[in-house]
């Protein structure tokens, strides 16, 4: 592909635009749980690699299949991030009342 | 350059900037905030797709529910002192490693593969249509996310009791 | 003013007293005066509403009913019925109009006495609150033009009066008297929902007009003449539940457990005249047997009530079965055909009597307070007994009481006179009619007994001396938002208000606006026609006069004879006749005998119900569960004996002949299967079933050990390999993992691209 080319990519944005966007947007995600010793910091990149799914549910709803299935399963993904949140706060709090801290890494017991 | 495809860039922008700041700022707080812009972009996205209910759907849960919960959790389990809100990172230069990789992979595949495309269909509004799939095609599944939200709602409220002394 | 702005005012007068229901049920607590003068202030914008609509409708609609109807619920054709639609609707003729009036006037002053008689109380606005549900319910039954509204109030004004009476339900005995209240009108509103039902079945309406005009048509219940008088009948035990008649009058008396002006507001003038104003809405349709029955019943009530009346004490006890009484009148008015007598005496009554009780409550109030000041918890403020010598201390109460009292004996100049005598005129053209003389000698009678009765209780209370001086000392006339409604009251006893000929209502505008509508029924069924009935009407006005004054006149006279100049002493006549008198003061057992055939009864089947609950309902769930305790039982004891083979041996070899089971019946089942034979195939398949489970528990012997046993070791041992070989990558930290797995994906990836 020519420079030329691919300055003529960047100028029509379709379907291959959202996609990168949403793989750039889970590796973020990905880095975050990877990295981040907070527990809250690994729930936020949880959350991200949610909504870049999203992104390339409605991406393909809009230009490949024509139809809202994509969508659909987008708000069902949403349904289920706001339970998965919830609970993982929950569990958050819990950890926390029972080690004083949220950070992964010193968390190895199943029981104190 | 249309308009379309400038909002489009104006928007990831929005979107990879807060998110890069979610993932690297030190600060929790700082990380919080950023992941409402990070949202927000991840909404314009969405409308320039075409979901407007979408769109909506997620201003109301992400930034307005999601976000403060987990804004409530930092609050919650950082202990008073401002010096302790600073997170530490562990494995980073392995992680970085792993990501790019990924990321690589990823942007490869999205960029090799040959996607098949349908005509792009006039733009309508989606919620009336949305309304209608979740009530007869999706209605089961409808249902079950609905228990399912309120199993969780339960089951959290049980975990994050706190439990008496006995 | 246009029939609609008509109709939009009696729905504010509705809606009224609702809005200050909710207003006051939710935030009276933070209203200052805890909210009364809001609704007080409703009901008075009411009744000027109710005013403004009696005046338009007699000045401007005299001979038009107004009136507007909506389909609520459409339910198309339902199969087995036909069409079936619902329609609600308000009428405005010129009863309804002159309803609201009463009900507005008697709500409202009833509201303004309690301000001064509740004063002070714990539910002080809760109090205020229920008096406006009450009001809405009662008006919404004056202005609806069909059943089905009317059903609905009819069922509000019953939970209503229930919180009424019940409003100091820390007292057993007024809790009792609620539930009492609201039980027995259920007894009768069975009766009504049952005559609606009937009505619905036939004409698939309840709009009062179409049913009627249905019947007129020659279109009725099942083609049946009979059915029509059952009919009547069957709505007739609406009003014999609600308005208090035999056999049913026996929750109005205990009801006076409530507050005093809740007795003047529901059981003198506005509940108790809901049942007389159904009779009157469905007049039209009563055939002459439905009416005979309504005119007998009206009679032995009015008698029964007025016997008892005479050995009662307690004050509110002679005006409870006066009232009782009075309905029976105005029921037996109606019963033979004397409509317009029979709703006039209601809105005559409803006037003195609702002073009547609001009088009794000053009495009570200050005797009240009089016994408190000296300290007194045991007299009962209530007992006549206890009073006497008022007179001088409550010189208003006194001479309104009287008012009322006159009123309801009868004596001319009267209000009560006026729609006494037509009742009385009534009964004995009836009686002149079809040979039921019995009415009008009943009628006569109880005249006499209401005269002497009443004029007891206002000697007893008003006159002589009083037992104690000091305690009559310390009695005091009631402020003046119990007064003034006294003197309203007092002054709507006067005949002038509904005729100005005194000796003749028949000339006052009242007659000219209530006329007795033409009955629809067949000709052959129908009681005497209205011309007929003035023609009898006619000749009977005259002596009937003379003969109520006169006695009436006696009736007064001799309650002065035996309680002022104690000519005669009313403790030996009732020590003479002691069996009657103890008949009568204990109400002619009617308690006792509901004791023990209705309530016994119906705690026998509960007993028995209960029976049948705890050892067959019980003993059936009991028996599943111990069975199946003792099938997990036993696979429990397999289980720990460790005996796995045997237990997965067990599952599989049910699944299979269940699955047998399953496939012959699906085989031997026809498409087109009846229930029988779907019940019989099911059986077929569960033989099939259980008879392949049996062979696979003969055959279990030597599989178990070997194979199965086998297989479970050989699981186990590779389980055990794999864990040894994956410990290695296992470091204890999550994100590690994470890694792994991200590895494994790109992996993937790259593999199939």
């Amino acid at each position: 592909m020519s420079p030329a080319e691919f300055l003529q990519w960047l100028k029509t944005p379709g379907l291959n635009h959202f996609l990168i966007l949403s793989a750039l947007l889970f590796s973020l995600g990905i880095y975050a749980i990877l990295s981040r010793r907070n527990a809250i910091m690994v729930l936020m990149g949880i959350e991200l690699i949610l909504n870049a799914a999203n992104i390339n549910f409605i991406a393909f709803s809009r230009y490949s299949t024509g139809t809202l299935d994509g969508q659909i399963v987008a708000i069902f993904v949403i349904i289920l991030a706001a339970a998965e949140v919830a609970i993982a706060l929950a569990i958050v709090l819990n950890i926390y009342q029972t080690f004083n801290t949220v950070n992964v890494d010193e968390i190895n017991q199943l029981k104190d | 350059m249309d308009l379309f495809s400038v909002i489009f860039y104006v928007f990831a922008v929005i979107t990879l900037g807060a998110a890069g700041i979610v993932v690297f700022s030190r600060n929790i707080v700082h990380s919080a905030f950023a992941l409402l812009f990070a949202f927000f972009g991840v909404a314009g996205i969405y409308v320039l797709l075409m979901a407007d209910f979408l769109a909506i759907t997620q201003l109301m849960i992400y930034v307005g529910g999601i976000l403060v919960l987990l804004i409530f959790g930092v609050m919650l389990t950082q202990r008073q002192i401002a010096v302790d809100i600073k997170t530490g990172t562990i494995q980073t230069i392995p992680a970085l490693i792993i990501v790019s990789a990924l990321a690589g992979t990823l942007v490869g595949m999205f960029w090799v593969t040959v996607w098949r495309t349908s005509g792009i269909p006039p733009v309508e509004p989606t919620a009336s249509k949305i309304g209608e799939l979740l009530l007869t095609t999706y209605l089961l599944p409808f249902e079950v996310a609905s228990v399912v939200l309120l199993v969780a709602l339960i089951g959290a409220a049980m975990i994050a009791r706190r439990e008496k002394k006995a | 003013m246009t029939e609609s702005t008509l109709l939009t005012l009696s729905v504010a007068i509705l809606l009224l007293p609702l809005l200050g229901f909710t207003i006051l049920i939710f935030f009276s607590k933070r209203l200052p005066r805890q909210g009364d003068w809001l609704e007080t202030g409703f009901l008075f914008v009411a009744l000027a509403i109710s005013f403004v609509i009696l005046f338009t409708k007699l000045t401007s609609y005299h001979d038009h009913v107004v009136q507007a109807t909506f389909g609520w619920v459409d339910f198309g054709n339902v199969p087995g019925f036909g069409p079936m639609r619902l329609d609600l609707g308000i009428m405005v003729d010129n009863v309804a109009a002159i309803m609201l009036v009463v009900v507005c006037i008697v709500s409202g002053l009833v509201h303004l006495f309690s301000i001064g008689y509740m004063h002070g109380d714990v539910r002080y606005g809760r109090y205020f609150a229920y008096l406006g549900i009450f009001t809405f319910s009662m008006v919404g039954i004056v202005i609806t033009n069909n059943f089905f509204m009317m059903y609905v109030f009819w069922e509000l004004v019953g939970l209503s009066s229930y919180l009424l009476i019940g409003h100091w339900f820390e007292r057993k005995s007024a809790s009792d008297a609620a539930k009492k209240a609201f039980i027995v009108n259920r007894v009768g509103d069975i009766g009504m929902f049952t005559g609606i039902m009937i009505l619905f079945a036939a004409f698939h309406t309840f709009t009062f007009d179409t049913i009627f005009e249905s019947i007129k048509s020659g279109n009725i219940p099942l083609g049946s003449e009979a059915w029509l008088t059952a009919a009547g009948i069957l709505i007739f035990c609406g009003a014999i539940g609600k308005s208090a008649q035999f056999p049913l009058h026996v929750w109005l008396p205990d009801a006076m457990e409530g507050p005093t002006p809740v007795s003047a507001l529901i059981h003198a003038a506005t509940m108790v005249a809901a049942g007389v104003y159904l009779v009157t809405r469905t007049f039209a349709m009563m055939t002459a047997d439905a009416l005979m029955f309504i005119a007998y019943i009206g009679a032995i009530t009015a008698f029964i009530s007025a016997t008892i009346a005479i050995a009662q004490n307690d004050i509110k006890k002679v005006l409870a079965y006066s009232t009782v009484s009075q309905l029976g009148y105005m029921v037996m008015g109606l019963g033979v055909g004397a409509y317009t007598a029979g709703f006039f005496h209601l809105t005559t009554h409803a006037m003195f009597k609702a002073g009547l009780f609001l009088g009794s409550g000053s009495v009570i109030h200050a005797m009240h307070h009089a016994l408190h000041h000296a300290n007194d918890h045991h007299t009962d403020p209530q007992d006549i007994r206890n009073m006497g010598g008022l007179k001088s201390k409550m010189p208003i109460t006194f001479y309104t009481f009287l008012m009322y009292t006159l009123a309801i004996s009868g004596v001319p100049l009267t209000s009560g006179f006026l729609s006494k005598d037509e009742i009385l005129a009534g009964t004995l053209a009836y009686g002149s009619l079809t040979g039921h003389t019995i009415i009008p000698i009943v009628g006569f009678l109880v005249a006499g007994l209401t005269a002497f009765y009443m004029f007891r209780l206002v000697i007893l209370t008003f006159f002589g001396g009083h037992k104690d001086p000091h305690r009559l000392e310390a009695v005091h006339e009631s402020p003046k938002t119990m007064t003034i409604p006294l003197i309203v009251f007092a002054v709507l006893s006067f005949f002038a208000f509904y005729s100005f000929n005194p000796i003749g209502a028949s000339s006052g505008w009242f007659y000219g606006a209530v006329e007795r509508p033409e009955s629809v029924v067949p000709a052959a069924t129908a009681a005497a026609g209205i011309q007929e009935f003035e023609e009898a009407l006619h000749h009977s006005h005259t002596p009937a006069m003379i003969l109520s004054i006169l006695i009436a006149a006696s009736g007064i006279l001799l309650a002065f004879v035996v309680y002022y100049w104690n000519k005669i002493s009313a403790d030996a006549v009732a020590g003479a006749l002691k069996p009657v008198h103890q008949f009568l003061l204990n109400k002619w057992y009617f308690d006792e005998l509901y004791q023990a055939t209705a309530v016994r009864g119906t705690d026998a089947l509960a007993a028995a119900y209960r029976w049948f609950d705890n050892n067959i309902i019980d003993g059936f769930v009991n028996g599943t569960a111990r069975w199946t305790l003792g099938v997990t039982q036993g696979t429990k004891d397999a289980w720990e004996e460790g005996n796995i083979g045997a237990i997965f041996y067990m599952v599989v070899a049910g699944a299979v002949s269940l699955y047998a089971g399953w496939l012959t019946t699906m085989q031997l089942m026809p498409l087109d299967a009846t229930l029988a034979s779907m019940v019989i195939n099911g059986l077929i398949g569960l033989g099939v079933a259980g008879l392949a489970f049996f062979l696979f528990y003969v055959g279990v012997g030597g599989f178990d050990n070997k194979i199965v046993d086998g297989l479970v070791n050989f699981v186990a041992y590779l389980a055990g390999f794999l864990g040894i070989v994956t410990r290695r990558i296992q470091t204890g930290k999550v994100q590690t993992y994470l890694a792994f797995v991200l590895l494994g994906v790109m992996v993937f990836f790259l593999w199939f691209r």
